[in-house]
Parts: C-alpha cells; structure tokens; sequence
C-alpha cells in the first residue's frame, strides 16, 4: 500500500534539478524553454528545483569539464535515493564536437550512471518532454 | 568584522557553473573575487585540427544563445583572409538572422531579468512570446538553436516569399508585444523599485573598466559596433544605438527593450531591400598565410576574433573575446558596496554568458612583447589598484 503510494507520487511529481556540467548553453535554453508556456512541463507536475537536495531527477547537459568533475559526483551524491539522470543533448552523451579537448572528460556517463539519453544538439524541448515521460513511464 | 561567503559553481542563483568569493561585512559587498573555469573545454586547441569549414560548426558551438555571433565572427574574418566577396543576398540573409538572434537573445534576457527581480509572471509572458521568434528562426535556418546558416561566402539557405511574408507577420507581433513590455517594465512600480538603483555603473567607470554591450549604453556611453565600424549590411539600413543614463539595472532593462525596437526596424528594412540573385559564393580550400581581427556587436556586446593563417587549410591560431569576459571588471565594480540580496540581479544584468568567456585571458606587455597569462582575479586587482585613488566612499550608503 505505501510502496504503492510513494510510486504513485513518484511518477505524478518530479522534481528535477538541472545541471550544467560546462554546456554551451543550448541545451540549457531549451531546457527552460520546456518549461515555460510553449511546452510546459508543469502541468505534468514536474516541476524546477534550485538545490539538489530536493530533487528526484538530475538534468544534465554538457560534457564534463575536468573541474566541473568532482562538483558533479558530489552533487550526485547530495540527491536523495531514489535518484535518476537524463543526460540531454549530444553533448552529454558522448562530448559531441568537443570530443577529445584536452579538459574534457567525454559525457555525463564517464562520471555517474545516466538513466535516460535525449539526443540533438541542442535536443529540442518536445525531446526533453518526451525523455522525462519515457523515464516516468519506466518506474 | 568580514566574512566570506562562495556561491556557485552549483547555485539556484546562477544558471551556469561559475564560482563568485563575496567579501561581505554585514550584508554589504567589499569585495569579489570570480572563479573560472568550470566551463573551460580547450575550444581554441581544438580549432587548430580542422579546416576552415569544420571550424564554423565548432565556433558555433561557444555558446548556444549568441552561436549565430560566433560564428559570423568567424566566417567575416575567414572571408577577409580569403579575400572572399559574399553576394549581397548572402549578406542581407546572415545579418537579418543576426537582427532575429538578438530579438531572442534580449527576450530571454529580459525573462531571466524579470525572473530574478521576482517577477515570475513578466518571466513566463516573456518566454511565451519568445517562441515567436524562435519559430522564425527554425523556418528559416531548420534548428532552433545553432542555425548553421553561415557557410564561407554567403549563407546556406535562401529565403523564398512566403517565408518573407511569415518573417513579417512574426515581427508585428513581437512588436505589439515588446511595446507592452515598454509600458509594464517602466511603469510597474514595485518592478521598477526593485531595479532601480541597483548595481551602479557611472560612465567614467563603465569607459575605464572598458564594459561593452547594453552594460556600456545603460551607463549613457553609446558604444556600438555596427554604428562605430559598421560591416556588411550595417551602413545601409539606418537605426538608433538605444542609451540610457541610470546606470543602474533599471537602465540595462530600457537599454535592451529599446534595442528590440530597433531590431525590428532593422529587420524590416532587411526584408525590404533584400537584393535578388545568389546567396553564396564558392570558397577556396586554404587561405593566405596572414591575420585579422574580426569585429562584430553580438547581443551581449563587441565580440572579436582573432584569426591566424599559415596559408594551410587549417588555422594557426583562433583567438575569441567574448563579450562577457570584457564586462567582468565591471561587474565586481557594481557588486562593490551593494547587497548580498542584489546578486543574482546585478550578475544577470551583464547577461553573463560563461560558456563564451571561459578562457584565460592573455595580456602582452607592450614594452617587453612579454606575454603572461592573467587570472580573472589579477585583472580584477589592477582594475582596484587603478581605482584607488578615486573618490570612493569604502561604506557608502545604498543609493536607494
């Protein structure tokens, strides 16, 4: 019953965390532009966090940057179980252009487990939307 | 009593990771010191190992929200170190994605300003109609984003009438649209409370501390890049440099409004006198050996790049100033003496872009030709020690 319940919440309200990893700021504006009236994710209950302490979901974008690394497992670890990451955009799949830059680490993947990629550069919103569903729809 | 406070890299206040060391006693700013780096990822060594046409794409991709900036940057002083022509059509298309790039990027601005300021609603109706142009973008170049409409000698798409006749109908409404916001962003009164006085750049300071962009114009200097020097299209449509004289946040919020008016205009005279014929011209593989610095007014500011030919098909060296990375001693400047609550407004009153600045700047001693890589907060140093002896009141009271 209760594990039923905290499912239930789980899936009716994400609250995601975004977080940029040394992105070129593509992703960044089509992330918040899901979020604003055009495509809205509110209305499915998800809804920005500042502090990754109250998030359930991390977005993030970009490749890792060397010194961006160590700031990026601790706030991994900050957020709460159970936890998942949507890698959005090229970028944070693989390192995209940047692939093989002597500060680059490659994608999101090279330092905490990623649950969800969205391809593009940038990924359009309707992708971001379509990946935060297909992740609910997984729990 | 002073304490240190650290913000970011990872900060509800900042959208991308940067790190700020606030010295503050009570809750007034007396100092600031800015950490880069986090955004760093080696794009100018990169620039070295592709050709001249593989590098608009990396170029491109310095920032997602001035792309079009960048790469136009580049491709102008590519063009000049080939001593390339671009058809007048070209040139008409490429700087009317220019004018439409800054409509977006002063929307998104304003959103972000309003966002900050506790004004969510301003935020989301500002968004909201930013997706205006954001189509427009898509219907001419395909992507939202990095529109890749740059190639070496012209453009990559041509326009035909009907998307000329949708670019206009877009257009009218953004115009209905931003007049609105004129009228709310000067006459909400708790708004314009909250901006007013804020983040206090005087001229001399602003002239000294060599800020660019909407940050320069808010403190009455008028400094332009397509009026002082125009290039390409520039010195045939005709529009205003929009100023004002605050020299607050309040005067960096009409600067950009005013400057959406004028992009329109500008817009609209594009279409206009849009010349027929072709939109590109065939690019030679290598350039001459040589150098040459580009000059462009991106949204935020002058852009430059400095290009490097070895008379290869790849350069020698690519050089950006973003013009982010010109407006930081002016922003320690406006967080000095301000509050800690004033932060985030006054930090995203430059509209910072830490993905175009993120490199180490190089300063070369003019006497010795000696060349020493300078830290964001050595610069910062000698912009304090050159301001020393002015007449500053260390704890002078808020203006407000």
């Amino acid at each position: 019953m209760l594990k039923k319940l905290t499912r239930w919440s789980r899936i009716k309200s994400p609250w995601i965390l975004h977080l940029n990893s040394g992105a070129c700021n593509a992703c960044d504006i089509e992330i918040v532009a899901a979020l604003t009236p055009r495509f809205d994710v509110e209305r499915f209950g998800i809804l920005l966090k500042a502090t990754p302490r109250h998030a359930d979901v991390i977005v993030a974008s970009g490749p890792v940057t060397r010194q961006m690394r160590d700031r990026i497992i601790r706030i991994y670890e900050q957020v709460p179980d159970p936890k998942f990451v949507i890698a959005v955009g090229a970028c944070a799949m693989s390192g995209c252009v940047y692939r093989g830059a002597y500060n680059i680490m490659g994608g999101i993947d090279q330092v905490i487990p990623v649950n969800m990629y969205v391809p593009g550069c940038p990924a359009r919103p309707d992708a971001i939307i379509d990946g935060v569903v297909k992740l609910l729809g997984k729990l | 009593m002073s304490f240190q406070i650290p913000i970011g890299p990872q900060h509800p206040a900042l959208k991308e990771p940067i790190s700020l060391r606030m010295t503050v006693e009570g809750e007034v700013i007396t100092g600031v010191d800015i950490r880069l780096g986090y955004n760093h990822r080696g794009l100018e060594k990169l620039a070295e190992d592709r050709n001249w046409t593989q590098n608009i794409y990396l170029v491109e991709r310095i920032c997602g929200i001035c792309s079009h900036s960048h790469a136009t940057c580049y491709v102008q002083g590519v063009e000049k170190l080939m001593e390339l022509a671009p058809p007048k059509r070209g040139l008409y298309i490429r700087y009317l994605v220019s004018e439409l790039e800054r409509i977006h990027s002063h929307l998104l601005w304003l959103g972000v300003a309003g966002h900050e300021a506790g004004f969510d609603s301003f935020f989301m109706y500002v968004w909201r109609d930013r997706e205006v142009v954001m189509d427009l973008l898509e219907l001419i170049t395909g992507n939202r984003v990095h529109y890749a409409i740059n190639t070496l000698g012209g453009v990559r798409r041509d326009l035909d009438a009907g998307q000329i006749a949708k670019i206009r109908d877009g257009l009218v409404v953004l115009r209905k649209r931003s007049e609105y916001y004129f009228h709310i962003g000067a006459n909400e009164p708790s708004f314009v409370a909250r901006i007013a006085g804020v983040g206090y750049l005087s001229k001399e300071k602003a002239v000294a501390l060599c800020a660019v962009g909407p940050t320069a114009r808010a403190s009455g200097w008028a400094r332009d890049v397509r009026k002082e020097d125009p290039y390409a299209v520039y010195d045939e449509v005709d529009f205003d440099v929009a100023t004002a004289d605050s020299c607050d946040v309040l005067g960096r919020v009409v600067v950009r409004v005013k400057e959406l008016l004028e992009s329109y205009k500008i817009c609209e005279q594009i279409l206009d006198k849009l010349p027929p014929g072709d939109i590109a011209v065939k690019a030679p593989r290598k350039a001459k050996p040589g150098e040459v610095v580009s000059r462009y007014e991106a949204p935020r500011g002058e852009n430059i790049h400095y290009i490097k030919s070895n008379g290869t098909d790849k350069p020698e060296r690519l050089k950006v100033r973003a013009p982010t990375l010109g407006n930081y001693p002016a922003t320690v400047e406006m967080l000095r003496k301000g509050f800690i609550a004033d932060i985030p407004l006054i930090f995203a009153a430059i509209d910072p872009c830490i993905c175009c600045a993120e490199r180490s700047v190089t300063l070369i001693d003019a006497g010795s030709g000696e060349e020493s890589v300078a830290r964001m907060s050595d610069l910062r140093r000698r912009a304090i020690v050159r301001h020393e002896n002015a007449p500053l009141k260390r704890n002078a009271v808020w203006p407000l």
